[in-house]
């Protein structure tokens, strides 16, 4: 008890120094928090990416077709339980800066498929029952306030209607959940049929095929055996991994991992600075005060104690109130304004903060303390 | 007045001889400063590059054309009546071979990168002869031009260096054929050197395109010449084309990617900003509470509050010119001219680009250290000058 006082009274020794590092060092953790948060938000789709699907697409490049008749020959290969197909709509919301994705599917496939998009019942069989239905994640449609029972009209870009118009109508009527926070709720899925019936060219060719394997250990095997079904065929597949098809996608943006860990270094290596500077002068203007203290009786290691409990208490409590702020920050919304399918901070990376904390703390004060336990009580008083 | 002068004068120079006693300090202000700025210039340099290549050496008479409804060449179809249609608009600049309109052809390949060994999708683009003449700035540095109606392919110098299998004697995979790279080119540094360049003809049947395009580049024989253009093609019944300047479209295909990066460059200099007017307070404050004495004396020997405020102000800028200096240095020996590739959303395909450090980012950078060297400098200078002499003489 009487070392947290002895912490508390010299840590109001110089308030604004005090206040000044603590201050840094928020600084420094709000970043922390809010570059983790946009880190996640390039990495969800890696990391919820479902280990028992694969992606297959055509060889050559995503943009080329793949025929409708694939589905049934790949549900064929040994190790397949279900594959289902997808098409990238790539259709404008009044400007192209709203831009999402929106892809037709099978609604009844689209749910067995993936399970993490949760939809009540009710809002299935409205899908099922209207064809020019479209559900949306809760994401999306917070972003653009939409409401059930809203029609939704969609410039088309690639898929032009057989009447020569663009402008696509869909009626909302579902709004799906993520079963996880890291749930990407920013689709628009519409249904295929109605699609299909609706485009003026590229009737039965779809996108890409996502593929459910029966054992995630078979998957490379079961790759192989679909790009093999297909080879010397008009249309090559390339089948991968649902993780790694996105990973890829991902690296196409930009090593974001190291850009954002070199930032951080980067600020980490000059709070770290700061922070130890401080300590250091504090620990040098005190050099009498701690002499006394040893010549009453305080241990070498006592006064060790002490000046690193002052450097933690100065972090932890910095580093809380920056991890509260960066969690407040990130939870009014991601700067692009909806482009990131998903914003958050994730618990792991809090505890991983709070760990930084702990390091940082020890780092700051420990030369400090070292010479503080070192102070000979003779030499230090006649300073 | 003089004399007021002549005391910022001593006072100052008198704080800066006594600047080396302390050292620790102000190189930890000093160095917090450089890493704030290097950050942020080496995240906007990024915005920076992608700009310039976006936008490099597009001539004021150059202009592309599209179906109407389309924000990108990916996106786009012409047909092949229509790009001769177009190349028949008034306008448009001629050579011995005919009217510089170039329709072309752009779809992506599938092609690892060299740095992750995860695919990209790599731009390419069919042409025909008159691409080279219209673009202006075209020109090969090394192997030789494809044969007009051969499987051979010039790689931009840009994809080469971001994708692997571009080097002249390998060769791509399309479908089941092999198309072996011949060439290799430059462009200034334009979009184009991101894209692989083959004859038009041999990539229709490619990717089953029939006899269609996608885009129509013309050069104008001026750049007045753009409205008369622009009215006869959206004029014509037999089109439904959108015509634009070529400066024009490329701004409108980077605007996204520039603005996100932007945002995000400048939300995160600001934060690292902030830290970093704390730790120049925190290092002015012990510089000044260090001095207490000393400058209690200098009141007492008639020296006013001002030059005593001046002279903190000064030291603190001083500190933040030379962090700013050194941040900026930083960036620019780290970053300039660094190669990347990202993905353009617009197209959906791969650019590469080189991160720009220029002077006007340099400057930005700078001027933001100052910023934070005045701030960090003016309250310890007030406080310094405002402490009452007799107290402040008999402190520690």
């Amino acid at each position: 008890m009487k070392y947290f006082y002895l912490i508390f009274s010299s840590l109001k020794r110089k308030k604004i120094r005090t206040g000044l590092t603590v201050l840094s060092i928020v600084v420094a953790f709000v970043l922390f928090g809010y570059l983790t948060a946009i880190r996640q938000a390039f990495d969800a789709g890696v990391e919820v990416a479902g280990a028992d699907r694969l992606i297959v697409r055509h060889k050559v490049s995503i943009i080329q077709l793949l025929p409708e008749a694939y589905e049934t020959r790949i549900e064929q290969i040994e190790g397949v339980d279900n594959a289902v197909h997808s098409t990238w709509f790539g259709g404008i919301y009044q400007e192209p800066k709203n831009f999402f994705s929106q892809i037709p599917m099978e609604p009844e496939e689209l749910f067995d498929m993936y399970p993490e998009y949760i939809l009540s019942d009710e809002h299935k069989a409205a899908w099922l029952e209207t064809r020019s239905g479209v559900i949306a994640g809760r994401g999306l449609v917070e972003r653009f306030g939409w409401k059930l029972g809203d029609r939704i009209p969609i410039n088309a870009t690639i898929w032009i209607k057989k009447d020569g118009g663009r402008t696509w109508e869909f009626d909302l009527v579902g709004i799906y959940d993520g079963a996880e926070k890291g749930t990407d709720t920013s689709q628009f899925f519409f249904r295929y049929d109605f699609f299909d019936e609706t485009r003026a060219g590229g009737t039965g060719q779809v996108g890409w095929y996502t593929v459910r394997v029966t054992d995630p250990d078979k998957a490379a095997e079961v790759a192989a055996a679909i790009d093999a079904g297909f080879a010397n065929s008009a249309a090559e597949t390339k089948a991968e991994p649902e993780g790694a098809f996105v990973q890829g996608f991902a690296n196409q943006i930009g090593n974001i991992g190291f850009i954002i860990m070199s930032i951080m270094s980067a600020v980490f290596f000059t709070i770290l600075l700061v922070a130890g500077n401080t300590m250091a002068y504090t620990v040098r203007e005190r050099t009498n005060e701690l002499a006394v203290l040893k010549a009453i009786g305080f241990t070498d290691r006592g006064v060790l104690g002490l000046v690193l409990g002052e450097s933690f208490a100065l972090t932890f409590v910095g580093g809380s109130i920056g991890l509260g702020l960066a969690w407040l920050l990130v939870s009014t919304g991601d700067p692009t304004g909806g482009s990131f399918p998903v914003f958050y901070l994730p618990t792991r990376d809090l505890f991983f903060g709070f760990l930084l904390i702990a390091v940082m703390a020890v780092v700051a004060g420990l030369i400090p303390a070292l010479q503080a336990q070192k102070l000979q009580i003779a030499d230090a008083l006649r300073r | 007045m003089f004399n007021w002068f002549a005391q910022i004068f001593a006072v100052t120079q008198f704080s800066m001889r006594s600047l080396s006693q302390r050292k620790g300090s102000s190189a930890v202000a000093m160095l917090g400063i450089a890493g704030v700025v290097a950050v942020m210039v080496g995240v906007l340099s990024i915005a920076q590059g992608i700009q310039a290549t976006m936008e490099s050496s597009v001539g004021e008479e150059n202009a592309i054309v599209l179906r109407s409804g389309s924000d990108s060449e990916m996106m786009s179809g012409l047909s092949g009546d229509d790009t001769r249609l177009i190349a028949e608009a008034p306008g448009i600049a001629r050579d011995g071979s005919g009217a510089l309109a170039s329709p072309e052809l752009f779809v992506i390949i599938n092609l690892p990168m060299r740095s992750t060994g995860t695919d990209a999708n790599v731009p390419m683009r069919g042409v025909q002869a008159p691409a080279m003449t219209v673009r202006g700035n075209f020109s090969l540095v090394e192997g030789r031009m494809f044969e007009w109606g051969l499987n051979e392919v010039i790689v931009g110098i840009g994809a080469q260096q971001q994708f692997a299998g571009l080097d002249i004697g390998s060769s791509i995979e399309v479908g089941q054929d092999q198309w072996p790279v011949v060439g290799v080119f430059e462009a200034d540094g334009g979009l184009a050197e991101s894209e692989i360049w083959v004859d038009a003809a041999v990539l229709q049947p490619a990717y089953r395109r029939g006899n269609s395009y996608q885009a129509v580049y013309v050069k104008l024989s001026s750049s007045e010449e753009f409205d008369a253009f622009k009215d006869a093609l959206t004029s014509d019944p037999r089109l439904n084309v959108k015509p634009m300047r070529e400066a024009e479209y490329y701004d409108s295909q980077s605007t996204v990617v520039y603005n996100m990066i932007t945002g995000l460059g400048t939300i995160i200099a600001v934060i690292m900003g902030f830290g970093a007017v704390f730790g120049a307070l925190n290092t002015m404050y012990t510089a000044v509470s260090g001095r207490t004495r000393e400058i209690a004396t200098l009141r007492a020997l008639g020296f006013r509050a001002g030059p005593i405020v001046i002279s903190v102000v000064s030291e603190s800028l001083l500190l933040a010119f030379a962090g700013g200096l050194i941040g900026a240095g930083l960036a620019w020996l780290a970053f300039d001219g660094f190669h990347a590739a990202t993905l353009n959303w617009a197209s959906f395909s791969a650019i590469t680009f080189s991160f720009d450090v220029n002077v006007k980012l340099l400057t930005q950078g700078i001027i933001f250290a100052m910023i934070i060297g005045l701030i960090g400098g003016l309250f310890p200078a007030i406080r310094a000058a405002r402490q009452p002499v007799a107290t402040a003489l008999r402190e520690l």
